[in-house]
């Protein structure tokens, strides 16, 4: 029988190297999948490296697709943190998306410094916004949130779907259902004069610093804190824990919101169906591989990223399908549970 | 409202809802004798995916439909397995590890059909379960055609119902099983394994879930293609809360679900000029909810799901 006993204490270096072990194990266990198309293991992780990192336009796109993720990752790492389970990113953040579209092209036009603030707020109230439904449920009827956010993600898209196809269309886009581009002042600006990298990633930092003195410094991080590790007591201690949830949930909405703005303002400067590719469901992984810190979230975004860009290149120079990104994905999420469990807790067999 | 009830009065409105509601009850039972146990399992989605996936692919490969079902099952238990290592017996989050485990049985299930079919851009199709009129009763009007004129995996499902039911309800075991969802320290005490239970429940849940989604490749359409689950596991969880955790109640439940999209379905021909079609494909998701809302103050859940179990810890 398996004794699970909390650690005395735990070291900064066994925290941090828990996500190591989880993403070492991830690519063992991934290689079996790699032997089975015939391309040696360490061709194929070579390969995805030079893809993510092997010079600098590899470099500028794995920066590029980290941005959303560094917001969906700090959205879902605040939620969870708080024990709300907010599986939606990927709707709040066509929500964003959607808000962005709505005042970003032509509805409104300011100088850039006010503009892109404006943007990214409403993106941000967007999401936070659909957010709304599934925590008042949860507070007040005490409904799960991760079935009512899952299922909001589909409706969300549905009603991209419908806008672009019909009252949004964009009349330039040669039947192709994508709307109007966001006028230029409201556009990301680049970083870098070659590649894609854009402003995004900036604010995307900003507001990983900003969420990491929020959660550390404020009472209410404490409360965040206090109300995912125990609610109850959080509760009889007099914090007022249905509000505190509501809050957390509306800056996780407005966080995934966000990665809306700054994929449509940043990367595409229009709206189209395939904005995301899961960027919110990967969030998920990035918070759990940062073990829900802030600052954790941007290497982890980096590295999941990383993974995706990689895998596209292998999958184009050898046959290796690009799904076994997903599934790293997925076996990561899996590994970093264990290894943070084997971190906190010593683990024995007792017959 | 004349074009509505002219619908409900055909044979082939009725037929579609049986139709539509198989998968759903698969997956609907699976969940129900997952949390019975005290398990959330929100891997359903990606087990039924895996499910549609390895059915489909036993048969393509030469295999019989019935063993491509009972592949699929064997492989919705393992992850079953998988998921009730992690929650049961390492006590980790019932939800991160079945978010994880939907994420990982996914693209596991898309990586595996890309690798044994690389070059097919329009997906394969296999034969698929033929209707078994059933004798006599199927030539009945309207109900011959609507319930006895359908997929044996249909009836199998209509049947597992029951069996659930019985099993639940009236055997030792179902009573293990309910009591380790309810109050595991008490069935501890009788000398029963808790453990050993809800994991075996898990297992269970998890396989009849797998068949729910081979279901829809091996029964309601022929071959097997990207986004094929589209949200049908959550439904499932979403109707086991409507069902307050009873096997006839999911039934009912499902029924109305899936009269209501077959219905949807034909009014997206008839009203499709005036009203968009994504209105009608968000209206499952929609309803869900509300059947969440509906009955979120009556929901009886048992008392310790997500509630990890230790042996020898006092709760």
């Amino acid at each position: 029988m398996i004794i699970i006993e909390p650690r005395a204490s735990v070291s900064l270096f066994r925290a941090a190297m828990a996500p190591v072990w989880a993403v070492a194990a991830a690519l063992v266990l991934c290689s079996v999948l790699i032997m089975w198309t015939g391309t040696s293991v360490p061709t194929a992780y070579v390969l995805l490296f030079k893809g993510a990192f092997g010079s600098s336009f590899a470099i500028n796109e794995t920066l590029t697709r980290s941005i959303p993720l560094i917001f969906t990752g700090l959205a879902v790492a605040v939620a969870f943190r708080a024990k709300f389970y907010n599986i939606g990113a990927e709707g709040q953040l066509y929500a964003g998306a959607l808000a962005a579209t709505f005042f970003g092209t032509g509805l409104i036009t300011l100088p850039a410094v006010l503009m892109i603030p404006l943007l990214m707020l409403v993106g941000a109230i967007a999401g936070g916004l659909l957010l709304i439904i599934p925590v008042l449920l949860k507070t007040r009827l005490k409904v799960d949130e991760v079935v009512t956010t899952l299922l909001l993600n589909f409706v969300v898209l549905l009603v991209v779907s419908y806008l672009l196809e019909g009252p949004w269309k964009d009349p330039m886009s040669l039947g192709w259902p994508q709307a109007a581009s966001i006028v230029d002042e409201g556009v990301l600006p680049a970083l870098l004069a070659k590649g894609r990298l854009h402003f995004g990633l900036i604010i995307a930092v900003l507001m990983a610093v900003a969420m990491w003195a929020i959660m550390r410094f404020t009472v209410l991080g404490y409360e965040i804190r206090a109300v995912g590790f125990n609610a109850g007591a959080a509760e009889f201690s007099g914090i007022r824990v249905n509000r505190t949830v509501i809050i957390t949930a509306l800056i996780s909405g407005g966080l995934a919101g966000m990665a809306g703005v700054s994929e449509t303002a940043g990367l595409k400067g229009y709206l189209t169906l395939d904005l995301s590719p899961g960027f919110g469901y990967t969030g998920i992984a990035v918070a759990m591989l940062a073990q829900l810190s802030p600052l954790g979230v941007i290497p982890a975004a980096i590295f999941l990223s990383a993974v995706y860009v990689g895998a596209d290149a292998m999958s184009r120079a050898v046959n290796i399908p690009s799904y076994i990104a997903d599934v790293l994905v997925g076996v990561s999420v899996l590994a970093v549970l264990v290894s943070v469990m084997f971190s906190q807790f010593l683990v024995r067999w007792r017959s | 409202m004349s074009d509505i009830f002219e619908i409900l009065l055909t044979a082939g409105f009725w037929a579609a809802t049986i139709r539509i509601v198989s998968p759903l009850i698969f997956g609907t039972l699976g969940e129900l004798i997952c949390e019975r146990a005290g398990v959330l399992n929100l891997g359903i989605e990606g087990i039924m995916t895996v499910g549609a996936m390895s059915g489909w692919m036993w048969v393509y490969q030469g295999g019989g439909l019935w063993g491509g079902v009972l592949f699929a099952a064997c492989l919705g238990a393992l992850f079953g397995l998988l998921h009730a290592g992690f929650t049961v017996h390492l006590g980790l989050s019932q939800h991160v590890t079945g978010i994880g485990i939907t994420l990982f049985a996914s693209a596991l299930s898309y990586f595996v059909s890309r690798m044994l079919l690389p070059s097919a851009t329009t997906p394969p199709k296999i034969e698929p379960f033929q209707e078994l009129p059933i004798p006599v009763l199927s030539d009945l009007p309207i109900i011959g055609e609507a319930l006895f004129s359908q997929s044996p995996l249909t009836y199998l499902a209509i049947l597992a119902v029951p069996v659930t039911w019985y099993v639940l309800y009236r055997t030792p075991l179902g009573l293990a099983v309910r009591m380790a969802g309810e109050n595991p320290v008490a069935v501890e005490a009788q000398g029963i394994n808790v453990l050993a239970v809800r994991t075996g429940a898990v297992a269970v849940g998890s396989a009849l879930m797998a068949i729910g989604g081979a279901f829809i490749t091996m029964s309601w359409f022929d071959a097997f293609y990207f986004g094929m689950i589209n949200g049908r596991g959550w439904i499932c969880v979403a109707l086991v809360i409507f069902a307050s955790w009873r096997p006839g109640k999911a039934l009912v439940g499902a029924l109305l679900f899936a009269g209501l999209e077959a219905l949807q379905v034909r009014a997206q021909q008839s009203a499709g000029a005036f009203i968009p079609y994504q209105f009608f494909l968000a209206l499952p998701y929609v309803m869900s909810i509300l059947a969440m809302v509906v009955m979120a103050r009556k929901a009886k859940y048992p008392h310790a799901l997500l509630v990890p179990f230790r042996r020898g810890e006092r709760v």
